[in-house]
């Protein structure tokens, strides 16, 4: 994984996990590798790897059973909220974009739409 | 994890008039890594020679788990330092025996494991291999030792990125966590991310002691950054 420099590492690992969490990879009740085996995976200090995976028991997407590891939350209102959040953020960003285009809402919806129908 | 590993306490060293060391002071904890990053003439390699006991005349209190820098000490610290140390005529399953004879907490085993992935046979000899063969070969050897307290001085200085690479994931997946290690390096970029804590050198002195992602999230910038932007000439 390549890392941005400017935002702490723990943050990026972080949202990579999340990201892996919305698409599947992991799925509800998955135990979650090893601190030491995801801090040579990603190529980093395991205080680091450590780091993110206290915050995101913090915020509830993972639990730790003493002995066993950590694993993915079995709360499936966790899991959707922190879909929804991350879904919310790449809108933001979007709109964002748009609005620095000038383009209002009807024309963005339009053009969505139309996107949509060409994917389809 | 607690216990202090190191502790310096107002550390003067001079060569002849020149001061190298002024007044470093500082203290790290068991467990972790460590980078000691100061640009070329900043003080490291003295710092790294004194902590390893290979100079002894300075000024100030330089402490290994209680211990004034002595025979008990050394004991405990696996060095690789920016020269090569061994004879060239030697081979690699020589030099094996030397550390495996010398070294009580030497592991033979994880020692081949290592040198197996850099691709290098025990019966090469020395004298055929390249620049960054024999870092890596050095490297194995000083990372096979269970010490306490391993220091190395720039580690990737003369090995090609892919190489790099290999190299930090080495000691990332050797090192474990009852292990300090203390890496001085000036190639900041490269190895920032296996870093716990930064130490900043400049002209002998100790600029900045910071956990590098709090570093990063105080600065908004990368250390390499911050580090470009305090020594700027």
């Amino acid at each position: 994984m390549n890392f941005d420099s400017n935002i702490a590492i723990y943050i990026q690992i972080m949202e990579d996990l999340k990201r892996k969490i919305i698409n599947g990879k992991y799925k509800s009740n998955d135990k979650v590798e090893s601190v030491r085996d995801l801090a040579i995976a990603y190529g980093v200090n395991p205080n680091t790897v450590q780091r993110s995976l206290s915050e995101l028991e913090r915020e509830g997407l993972l639990y730790s059973e003493r002995g066993s590891g950590r694993f993915i939350t079995k709360d499936e209102t966790i899991l959707s909220t922190c879909k929804e959040d991350y879904a919310n953020q790449i809108i933001d960003t979007f709109i964002n974009e748009m609005q620095n285009l000038h383009m209002d809402k009807e024309t963005v919806l339009h053009h969505i739409t139309r996107r949509f129908e060409e994917h389809e | 994890m607690s216990d202090t590993l190191l502790k310096i306490e107002h550390l003067n060293k001079s060569y002849g008039k020149k001061k190298v060391l002024k007044n470093v002071s500082f203290s790290c904890k068991e467990g972790g890594i460590i980078g000691l990053l100061g640009p070329n003439g900043s003080g490291k390699t003295t710092l790294l020679k004194i902590i390893t006991g290979i100079l002894t005349a300075y000024k100030g209190v330089v402490q290994i788990s209680g211990n004034n820098v002595g025979n008990k000490t050394k004991s405990i610290i696996s060095y690789l330092s920016d020269e090569p140390y061994f004879p060239d005529h030697m081979k690699v399953k020589e030099a094996l025996h030397v550390f495996s004879d010398f070294y009580y907490d030497f592991d033979l085993n994880k020692c081949r494991q290592m040198l197996k992935r850099f691709q290098i046979e025990t019966n090469m000899s020395l004298k055929t291999m390249s620049k960054g063969t024999k870092e890596k070969f050095q490297l194995s050897l000083v990372m096979s030792r269970n010490a306490k307290l391993i220091i190395l001085d720039e580690p990737i200085g003369g090995v090609d990125p892919a190489a790099r690479e290999v190299i930090l994931d080495t000691i990332l997946s050797n090192y474990n966590e009852r292990q300090t290690i203390l890496i001085a390096t000036h190639l900041i970029a490269e190895i920032e991310r296996i870093f716990d804590t930064v130490l900043f050198i400049k002209d002998g002195e100790i600029i900045l002691n910071e956990q590098v992602e709090d570093l990063r999230s105080r600065t908004g910038q990368s250390v390499d950054q911050c580090f470009r932007e305090m020594f700027r000439y």
